[in-house]
């Protein structure tokens, strides 16, 4: 079974438009059965870095393609109306114009910004005519541990003050105790609170214990039709690696085989170096092809990263190891 | 392409590796080599070339051997090797450790070097090879230090000659090296024809390392320059990696001569995945299974074993699997598979796929590179096990696949082979993993990972992928002897007489086959006198059909390898307590058939020695090896299986139970050739195994000449190991009757061993009645 991927002229470049993971009903059967071999998945992690290489005007432009595929991210309790019209400003220029200019890359700007509830409105306001859609981290996050009505409240009041994307974070306890049937309903509530709104499951994987409960609760959550699972809230003590990333990509790759739809992927914390960016994208192509490189299936949820990126893509361009601080900060 | 282009294919693009420090290595030397003998190199002739297999180049010329080269390579060696062993332990020790940091130093010189002679991806001669060398040499440095202390009675063999293929070129050359020059050896060693210039790179290194001069020697050249090694008289130990078929060639070569050998040949490695299995990662497995270094690895997981329930989406995950590779440049540091190594071997593994006409053949739709020697990945399913190219070795990227049922199932089907190299298994099941393990016919088994190789972790094969092992403390042993010089065996003749019985009243010994006497099939019996000519009895002549029936006997009481040590040692015990039972009768019979006064400490001393086995029964441990992963290898010592052996002609008594007990201590069942001249100790000693609970067919009895049994024994294609300790020297005989299925052979080439005290039994003895074998266990959660 598969899906047809329908082209259209999106925001920036020609992008695709991927019919929505309308989910399923929960299959137990293949949740139980879905098992991760740690060492093995380590083992194919550690070497995987050794086994791809990206240079010269390739590394420019899978750099240029990480930019495009980040969720520019702030989210601390200091917050201000101020902070984040800057972070957006950064995302619709998120290279300085002349690196862009001498890459032919003009119009390059991050996959979306991600902000806390109370900043929607502003964000929303700075990026207006830009295409870049705004996300909202929802659901009691980053514990998740609110009530739970409220949760699903939240959901909907982030959704009316303009976000295009919400990013939930799943009752890790449901996965810890094997309660799949809660998980399931749980993400089907909050994909149905959603409405036109774009999803992404947060599994918290730093907290699920083992690489096997990451692999049987990004089951369910496609199953109760996540359009994205992501990693973590980048607030556990341990968020995006490539271990938890395989998992998580090849239930990804187990989904559309089955059912023909296509569920996005967004490792999220952790991820700062241009150099880890680029083997996240070879993690994505070798595992589940190029359709995932595109920003409606594929985000880093990162913000230190970008910074990075540039000052690789200014060494490109002139030949020189670059400054941090020749770069404009968010 | 422009940024924006790539931006919208991203494409991975080209990202090589600089081949030109490596090139100009080349160059520096003159793009030609000679052979390395003496710590200096001799004038270099064109004979051959090394050429570059991903695009033909000739890289540079190489010299042909001749005998008078290869003999004044041995010389070199053998005046080398007393000054090498007399430096000791650390002193060789601070010499292994400068080699190890040498080729730390140079590093990319090797591997690139590697890859541009052999077509390996840089990849993993860059993150695989040239580490595992470098690991080799620490380790073995550590075992030059250590030696003295934790091998008091081991001593160098002498001179070691060393065959090395051509699919990891440097690795073997460390594999052989290290641990040879550790214990105090020097070596005179042989690289591939295709693959020379990274020993040739490693002789230069051993310059720059201050090596003693004779120490290392390398000549280079064909199959021929190997023949002079192996057949050279001054040549103490043969060791050799390459097919089977030359193994094979090389142990009948080497038949008699006295020389150590070790092989380590080929394999047809079963790969089984169980339903219950991480099927990505098992998939992600194969990867590395059969398409690193293209395939062409001894150990490759060549033979897929997929559970039925799961086979169908097994094989169609690994499908997509083999689109994703990328094959091209070697030297690309984003390629997956590389060049096979030459047209020769290219046009070898397209003629065994294209003749295969069984199952359905995939191969990889991936864009292949234009020219060069390469091969598509390839995945023959439905294969039956009697399919050609699933009992044959491809040496390539090609995966052969069958299903089966059942666990038991997988296990017939892995072992249903000629060869016992190598075997992985994927389950998330920790009871179906321990279970399954220790039954895989296999020097090495991985759990839920593959092609796992360390130093401390010894490698190499049952049936006919070789034996010896390469790494750990059990690799040692293919590089030391125990001290002393053995004196020569004089032939024990039996006696002649023409006087009648002293008790008319006939006692018949027959043979002892599947835990009952036997006639003898021919029908025939010998005479057996006292030396004052009277007769003691007569012994029953066993010939070849009594032989396959005691072999037959001993298959069939398998169950015996199954048991406890505790188990085996009770009843140990039990035969030397009825053996003590009859001791003044025994020592009499022995006095009587040896002329001598010897017989009572003979039986004291056999009683002791069940004593020793009993203890060690369930006491020769195995190891856990400390290997760089979160895992263990676990090195088990197992039972070799059914082992015949020719008896020492001079203890009748002493010298039968000094084979059985430490074979049967350690599970193995025994076909044991009596004593020729002194055969009644042995016939009564059957009844003494009657009484005690031996399970029948554990320990069969034959007598009669060993010169009749010696052939047949060594011949017969399921038995495992033959020792002889025949005062007649049968050693070359059953060394080359040995070749059929590359069986153990344990022999005395014409030397003495003292039954009576400390060299008669120990640790040698547990040595030859078992095979370790590595089981890597890689754990996590």
């Amino acid at each position: 079974m598969q899906t047809p991927t329908i082209s259209a002229e999106g925001h920036q470049l020609p992008t695709a438009i991927e019919p929505r993971n309308p989910g399923m009903e929960l299959d137990l059967d293949w949740v139980r059965t879905a098992q991760a071999n740690t060492s093995a998945i380590e083992r194919r992690a550690k070497t995987l870095p050794g086994r791809r290489s990206v240079k010269k005007e390739y590394q420019a432009a899978w750099l240029c393609k990480a930019i495009s595929l980040i969720d520019l991210t702030t989210l601390s309790g200091d917050d201000s109306e101020g902070r984040v019209e800057r972070l957006c400003a950064k995302a619709k220029q998120p290279v300085r114009a002349d690196i862009l200019e001498a890459l032919d890359m003009t119009g390059l700007t991050t996959g979306a910004v991600c902000v806390y509830h109370d900043m929607i409105e502003s964000a929303v306001a700075s990026l207006k005519g830009s295409g870049i859609p705004v996300a909202a981290v929802s659901t009691g996050f980053p514990a998740g541990l609110s009530p739970y009505h409220l949760r699903i409240a939240e959901i909907g009041e982030s959704v009316k003050a303009g976000a295009e994307e919400i990013d939930i974070v799943i009752t890790r306890r449901h996965v810890l105790q094997g309660n799949w049937q809660a998980l399931y309903d749980e993400m089907k509530e909050m994909r149905d609170a959603c409405g036109d709104a774009h999803v992404k499951a947060i599994l918290a994987t730093g907290e699920l214990g083992t690489l096997r409960n990451v692999a049987r609760a990004s089951l369910v959550c496609m199953m109760a039709g996540a359009d994205f699972i992501k990693t973590s809230t980048g607030k556990e003590s341990v968020n995006a690696t490539l271990p938890v990333s395989l998992v998580m990509i090849r239930a990804i790759r187990d989904y559309y085989d089955r059912t023909g739809h296509r569920v996005g992927y967004k490792p999220a914390g952790g991820i700062s170096k241009a150099k880890d960016a680029l083997v996240y994208l070879s993690l994505m192509k070798d595992e589940l092809g190029d359709r995932w490189l595109q920003p409606d299936l594929f985000r880093f949820g990162a913000s230190s990263l970008l910074n990075d990126i540039e000052r690789q893509l200014e060494h490109h361009v002139s030949g020189h190891y670059s400054a941090g601080y020749r770069h404009a900060m968010a | 392409m422009t940024v924006k282009e790539i931006f919208e294919t991203m494409d991975y693009g080209p990202a090589p590796e600089s081949a030109g420090d490596a090139l100009a290595w080349i160059v520096d030397q003159g793009a030609a080599f000679g052979h390395f003998i003496d710590g200096a190199w001799t004038a270099p002739r064109k004979d051959f070339q090394s050429s570059n297999p991903a695009n033909g180049e000739t890289l540079a010329d190489l010299t042909q051997a001749t005998a008078d080269e290869v003999d004044a390579a041995v010389k070199a060696a053998r005046k080398a090797q007393p000054k090498w062993e007399g430096l000791g332990g650390h002193g060789r020790a601070k010499f292994l450790y400068a080699i190890a940091r040498l080729l730390q130093k140079h590093s990319r010189l090797f591997a690139v070097l590697e890859t541009l002679d052999n077509g390996k991806p840089i990849r993993e001669s860059r993150d695989i090879d040239i580490p595992l060398v470098q690991r080799h040499f620490y380790y073995h440095a550590g075992m030059a230090q250590l030696m003295e202390s934790e091998l008091p009675n081991a001593q160098a063999l002498g001179v070691c000659g060393q065959i090395i293929p051509w699919n990891f070129p440097l690795l073997m050359l460390a594999w052989k090296v290290a641990p040879a020059l550790a214990m105090g050896n020097t070596v005179v060693l042989k690289p591939a024809e295709y693959t020379s210039l990274t020993a040739m790179a490693f002789a230069d290194l051993c310059q720059q390392a201050g090596l003693p001069a004779g120490v290392v020697n390398i000549v280079t050249g064909d199959g021929a320059v190997g023949e002079m090694i192996t057949t050279h008289d001054d040549i103490n130990k043969v060791a050799f990696t390459g097919s089977t078929e030359v193994g094979k060639r090389i142990r009948q070569a080497t038949a008699g001569s006295g020389k150590s050998l070790t092989l380590e040949l080929g394999g047809k490695s079963p790969y089984i995945v169980f339903e219950d299995a991480d099927i990505d990662s098992a998939i992600e497995g194969l990867v590395d299974a059969i398409w690193f270094n293209q395939g062409q690895v001894c150990c490759a997981g060549s033979r897929l074993l997929v559970q039925e329930g799961i086979a169908e989406r097994f094989h169609t995950k690994l499908k997509a699997r083999m689109d994703g590779l990328r094959i091209g440049n070697p030297l690309d540091k984003c390629i997956d598979v590389g060049a096979v190594v030459d047209p020769v071997q290219l046009q070898t593994i397209t003629d065994l796929v294209d003749g295969n006409t069984e199952g359905e053949t995939y191969q990889a739709a991936i864009d292949m590179p234009v020219e060069g020697c390469f091969y598509p990945p390839t995945l023959i399913t439905g294969l039956a096990p009697s399919s050609h190219l699933m009992q044959e070795e491809i040496f390539g990227p090609v995966l052969v696949s069958t299903t089966f049922r059942t666990p038991s199932e997988a296990i017939q089907l892995a072992n249903n082979t000629r060869y016992g190299l190598a075997a992985t298994l994927w389950t998330e099941n920790v009871n179906l993993a321990l279970d399954i393990a220790p039954k895989l016919v296999a020097g090495v088994v991985w759990v839920n990972a593959t092609n796992l190789f360390d130093a401390a972790a010894g490698f190499g094969g049952v049936r006919e992928s070789g034996y010896g092992r390469e790494g750990g403390w059990e690799g040692l042993s293919a590089y030391t002897k125990p001290k002393g010089t053995p004196k020569a065996l004089k032939p024990v003749e039996a006696f002649s007489g023409d006087k009648g019985p002293l008790d008319p009243l006939d006692r018949t010994p027959k043979l002892y086959i599947g835990g009952k006497q036997a006639r003898p099939d021919g029908g025939y019996s010998q005479n057996i006198y006292g030396r004052n000519g009277v007769l003691l009895g007569q012994a029953p002549i066993a010939n070849r059909k009594d032989l396959r029936n005691a072999v037959e006997a001993a298959h069939a009481a398998k169950g015996w390898s199954g048991t406890t040590g505790h188990l085996r040692a009770q009843i140990l015990y039990y035969i030397a307590e009825n053996l003590s039972a009859r001791s003044e009768e025994f020592a009499q019979r022995i006095n009587a058939l040896t002329g001598g006064k010897q017989g009572e400490a003979e039986v004291e001393t056999s009683i002791r020695r069940l004593f020793t086995y009993a203890a060690w029964a369930d006491k020769y441990d195995g190891q856990a090896h400390g290997v760089p992963i979160r895992g263990v290898a676990l090195a088990m010592k197992e039972p070799v299986g059914v082992i015949g052996a020719l008896c020492p002609d001079e203890a009748p008594l002493l010298g039968l139970i000094s084979v059985m007990a430490p074979a049967i201590a350690m599970g193995n069942r025994t076909v044991l050739a009596a004593s020729q001249a002194f055969p009644l100790s042995a016939t009564d000693f059957y009844q003494v195994l009657e009484t005690s609970d031996v399970p029948a067919g554990v320990v069969n009895i034959l007598t009669g000449p060993h010169a009749d049994l010696a052939k047949p024994m060594a011949g017969h294609l399921d038995v495992d190991a033959v020792w002889s300790f025949s005062s007649a020297d049968h050693s070359a005989t059953i060394e080359r009757e040995s070749a059929g299925n590359l069986k153990r052979t344990w022999v005395n080439n014409g030397l003495a061993r003292d039954w009576m005290n400390a060299e008669g039994e120990g640790r040698a003895f547990l040595q030859a009645a078992t095979e370790v074998k590595n089981i890597w266990v890689p754990y996590g959660e």
